[in-house]
């Protein structure tokens, strides 16, 4: 599409606008993650690295940061399963209700997060407890993956329509069985759009909060949970910034691995 | 096995403790200052046998420090050690919470202020406390022992973890003169209109109702947490008027300090804690008890009626209550302790007197949050109060 | 192990009920279930003395609901805040989405994806409190709290989601599609108009059911930046806790879930929802 100069120029100061939109409040964070203010009041009182040392030494961090990741590492496992199950049956094959079964991938993340939270806790109350089966890490996983199967479900339906079904064809034509096709043919094309729905329910999962606060037992703690709880807490406030602050320098590194892993995506 | 109950057991109870089972209520008029409804009965606990090596307990942000956020905020280790009960805590944010989590019945106490208490208790999900179990209760200052918000008929459903008041702040450099009374935040032409704050929860409606009490005295009301129609629709009357000058409701500590500071906010009602925060970063604040008097809240520790660590709950019970974690907690969250003992074992040796913790006077112009129910719980019976659902939908109705 | 797989290649039905078996058995029975025993709950009532669900069928609660007028108002309003986000957002996107797929080159375009997923890691609440201190009187904007205060916020939580479904169908988007349209003299407008729009609806379709549905069920953020407003998500958040009224909380929940089911099937149509 040939733009005119003065078209691509104003396309890229949208963007140039967009970003700093994005990154002024982070630059926020950031810069309150160091203000003397106890209750990082505007403009900072004055610089200090002691809420750098408070989060350094707080153990409720670690563990809260440990309960995320298993979570939402737990969350993913079961998404990319589930999700990449349902987009093979969805994409492979005609069957009757196939568009409904799309909508019911979809409805946990489109429904607010309120209503499945609610949900879920009535019902892992009254199925799970005459088992004796308690809230706890087990019922967040639960939850996290109900939502996070749809990312994996895009991105792996989108990566099978893409690709078709001629070298799987092509494979079992040179007479090597679906398990070996899958392993040698279909799961290398796949692995760049699991990658990229697995980060992405990795993401949702590690922040959320709602659901979580309606699925977590006593004493599960992810980090929303923590945050949630510590910006309430008299002195603890500041060091809620920190994290955050830490978390964003941080998320750069998984970030970029994921997308120089699958750097095919998008290369046409 | 806490939970049998047989006749047998009821009657031994009965003998053997003084203040400890549960004498099974008789329906009838309630004595005056009583809750005025019948409790399902259950029994107290009779001993305190070996640790299950683990407790779970639902609390209020601050009240129960493991050490986790703060090195130096750990009065939970040392009850590990000691009683080798691992503490697992469930933080609430308000009462509504803390009532649905122990409604799940995976915890084994709880940290219940007096808008949740009673809920408690009349559902069954909190079982008496027997308090001869418990040996630091006896030095729990007497004007916080069997009150309507945390015993029945005189059956204690509890023990107190500390109280405070929730008073009326002000900028002080911008509200002159010094109020004193709650009409600064009612009246409709406040000068101060758009920068008044208000707590964000349906018990709000009881700080109307203590407004109420003194400047229109012919609605009768003897107890704000006991509203007749006529007198509930007056408070909310006077809150959907309140609205129209309120800046922003709130509902924690950091909004509210934040506000303050930055004169979002400049009246409306706090805790003393926040007072301290917000005059320690310098905020020009001031607060008063102001003339009406007061809500305010004891929050009670409270046993699941079904909880599964129930000798590790009671052993958590006197451990809270004890000179010196009732002195470090009551330091860390602000406010004042119930264990009359504890005040000789704060860092800071004015923190009683800050916090009014020995002064009867002044908290008899308190009235602290208990749950609306149905039945009067100021002993009328010739009329049906607004309970707390009520009060919620009311609130959603005045917020608007 | 061959026997299998030979009988696997043999019957389509058998491959298709095993890859469905799981998903199906999770989020059709599990999920869905969970759902249809919360929306029955919303015809119980609650025991106001004890507290315990009463299970005979009432009206009560939709009742309630239909006739009082603060919940019409506060259902209008929480729908127009989640459109008034979805429409700020769809603005904010899509000249950065277009940028990104067709301005930058490959090796930026991995950057600025990396830049815009950044604050999906930053806490939700760290975020909302960010743009409190911004907004508070005295702050970097100054401009205090309310309903427009709560749909900026929640525009900004949300972002990301609708950049980055915007910028994954303007990739799929053929660049030879564009000029092509370009050597037979359309104009940047009409192409858009005639080309881009059409194949990207369903990618902003997408998008906009993270921001609707997001910005429906929240009441987190308009308790921090929102001043004195309510959503529908406070409403059943106060219910669940207030006298635990289940019950009614399940009735105010069938609301937001109404107009999300009116919504996916509005644009069931458009194949948005293969492209999350």
């Amino acid at each position: 599409m040939r733009l005119s100069r003065p078209a691509r120029l104003l396309l890229r100061l949208a963007l140039a606008a967009g970003l700093a939109v994005i990154y002024v409040p982070l630059a926020v964070v950031l810069l309150n993650s160091v203000n003397a203010d106890r209750t990082f009041g505007w403009p900072p009182s004055g610089l200090t690295l002691r809420w750098w040392g408070a989060a350094w030494a707080s153990s409720g961090v670690r563990d809260a940061l440990w309960t995320s990741v298993r979570a939402g590492l737990g969350a993913t496992a079961i998404a990319l399963v589930l999700g990449t199950m349902a987009a093979f049956a969805v994409q492979r094959y005609r069957f009757f209700g196939r568009q409904t079964v799309s909508l019911v991938i979809i409805l946990p993340i489109a429904l607010p997060g309120i209503v499945t939270g609610i949900a879920l806790n009535n019902a892992f109350r009254t199925v799970l407890e005459p088992f004796g089966v308690g809230l706890g890490l087990f019922t967040v996983v639960v939850g996290h993956a109900t939502f996070c199967v749809v990312t994996v479900y895009n991105n792996v339906l989108a990566r099978l329509r893409r690709t078709g079904t001629s070298l799987e064809e092509a494979s079992a034509d040179l007479g090597a069985g679906p398990f070996t096709t899958f392993r040698l043919v279909t799961f290398p094309m796949m692995r760049s759009a699991l990658l990229a729905g697995g980060l992405l329910a990795f993401a949702l999962s590690f922040d959320e909060i709602i659901v979580t606060t309606f699925t977590a037992g006593a004493g599960v703690r992810t980090l929303p949970i923590w945050i949630f709880e510590n910006l309430f807490r008299p002195n603890q406030a500041p060091v809620v910034n920190v994290v955050a602050a830490a978390l964003i320098v941080a998320s750069v590194v998984p970030i970029y691995l994921a997308q120089r892993l699958s750097s095919d995506v998008g290369a046409h | 096995m806490r939970r049998i109950g047989t006749a047998f057991a009821a009657a031994a109870l009965a003998l053997a403790t003084a203040c400890g089972g549960s004498t099974p209520t008789q329906p009838g008029a309630p004595a005056p200052g009583q809750s005025g409804f019948v409790p399902p009965a259950l029994q107290a606990q009779r001993a305190v046998g070996t640790g299950e090596g683990q407790v779970n307990l639902v609390a209020w942000a601050g009240y129960v420090e493991d050490g986790s956020n703060d090195p130096k905020v750990d009065w939970v280790t040392p009850f590990e050690q000691e009683t080798g009960c691992q503490v697992n805590t469930k933080v609430a944010g308000t009462s509504d919470e803390m009532v649905t989590l122990m409604r799940t019945g995976q915890y084994d106490a709880v940290s219940a202020s007096g808008d949740a208490s009673l809920r408690l208790i009349a559902a069954g999900t909190v079982a008496p406390v027997n308090t001869s179990l418990i040996p630091n209760y006896a030095d729990v200052f007497d004007g916080l022992k069997s009150k309507p918000w945390n015993s029945v008929n005189g059956v204690p459903y509890g023990v107190p973890h500390g109280r405070g008041a929730n008073l009326l702040m002000w900028r002080t450099d911008t509200v002159k003169p010094a109020p004193d009374s709650w009409s600064v935040v009612f009246d409709p032409n406040s000068p101060y209109k758009g920068k008044v704050t208000a707590y964000d929860s349906p018990i709000y409606i009881a700080d109307a109702a203590v407004y109420l009490m003194a400047t229109k005295p012919d609605l009768g009301i003897k107890n704000p947490y006991a509203l007749d129609d006529k007198q509930f629709q007056a408070a909310v009357d006077l809150l959907k008027q309140q609205k129209q000058i309120i800046g922003e409701y709130w509902s924690d500590y950091t909004k509210e300090i934040q506000a303050f500071k930055s004169g979002d906010s400049v009246v409306g009602t706090t805790w003393q804690v926040i007072v301290n925060v917000a005059k320690s970063e310098q905020a020009p604040v001031e607060a008063v008890l102001p003339k009406e008097g007061a809500t305010g809240w004891s929050d009670t520790w409270m046993v699941a009626a079904k909880a599964a660590h129930p000798n590790c709950a009671y052993r958590w019970l006197d451990w809270i209550i004890s000179p010196t974690a009732n002195a470090q907690v009551a330091e860390y969250f602000g406010e004042a302790p119930s264990n009359a003992k504890a005040c000789a074992e704060t860092a800071d040796p004015k923190h009683c007197e800050t916090f009014h913790a020995t002064d009867e006077t002044y908290f008899s112009k308190v009235h602290y949050w208990t749950t609306p129910i149905a039945q009067c719980l100021d002993g009328r019976t010739d009329v049906t109060c607004k309970d707390y659902a009520k009060w919620t939908r009311a609130w959603t109705e005045i917020k608007g | 192990m061959t026997r299998v797989a030979a009988f696997l290649h043999r019957r389509a039905g058998v491959r298709l009920s095993l890859l469905l078996s799981a998903p199906l058995a999770w989020l059709g029975l599990a999920y869905l279930g969970a759902l249809a025993a919360l929306f029955v709950t919303a015809f119980y009532s609650v025991d106001t003395f004890t507290g315990e669900l009463v299970r005979t069928f009432t009206w009560a609660n939709f009742r309630d609901l239909v006739t009082g007028e603060v919940y019409r108002t506060i259902v209008l309003r929480s729908v127009g805040v989640a459109l008034a986000v979805t429409v700020i957002d769809l603005v904010v996107a899509f000249p950065m989405a277009f940028a990104m797929a067709k301005l930058a080159s490959p090796r930026a375009r991995r950057w600025l994806v990396i830049a815009v997923l950044t604050p999906l890691w930053a806490s939700y609440l760290v975020k909302a409190y960010a743009w409190r201190v911004m907004l508070s009187s005295g702050g970097l904007l100054g401009w205090g709290f309310g309903l427009t205060a709560t749909v900026l916020t929640l525009a900004y939580l949300w972002l990301p989601y609708m950049i980055l479904p915007i910028y994954a169908g303007l990739e799929r988007l053929p660049n030879s599609m564009l000029e092509a349209a370009g050597d037979l003299g359309a104009r940047a407008w009409r192409v858009f108009r005639t080309i881009v729009w059409p194949l990207t609806f369903p990618a902003v379709i997408a998008g906009s059911i993270f921001t609707f549905s997001l910005s429906l069920g929240d009441y987190i953020a308009v308790k921090i930046v929102g001043g004195r407003g309510q959503l529908i998500g406070n409403v059943v958040y106060d219910n669940i806790g207030a006298a635990n009224n289940l019950p009614f909380a399940a009735a105010v929940a069938t609301v937001p879930v109404v107009v999300m089911l009116g919504y996916l099937a509005a644009v069931r149509r458009t194949g948005a929802l293969e492209n999350l």
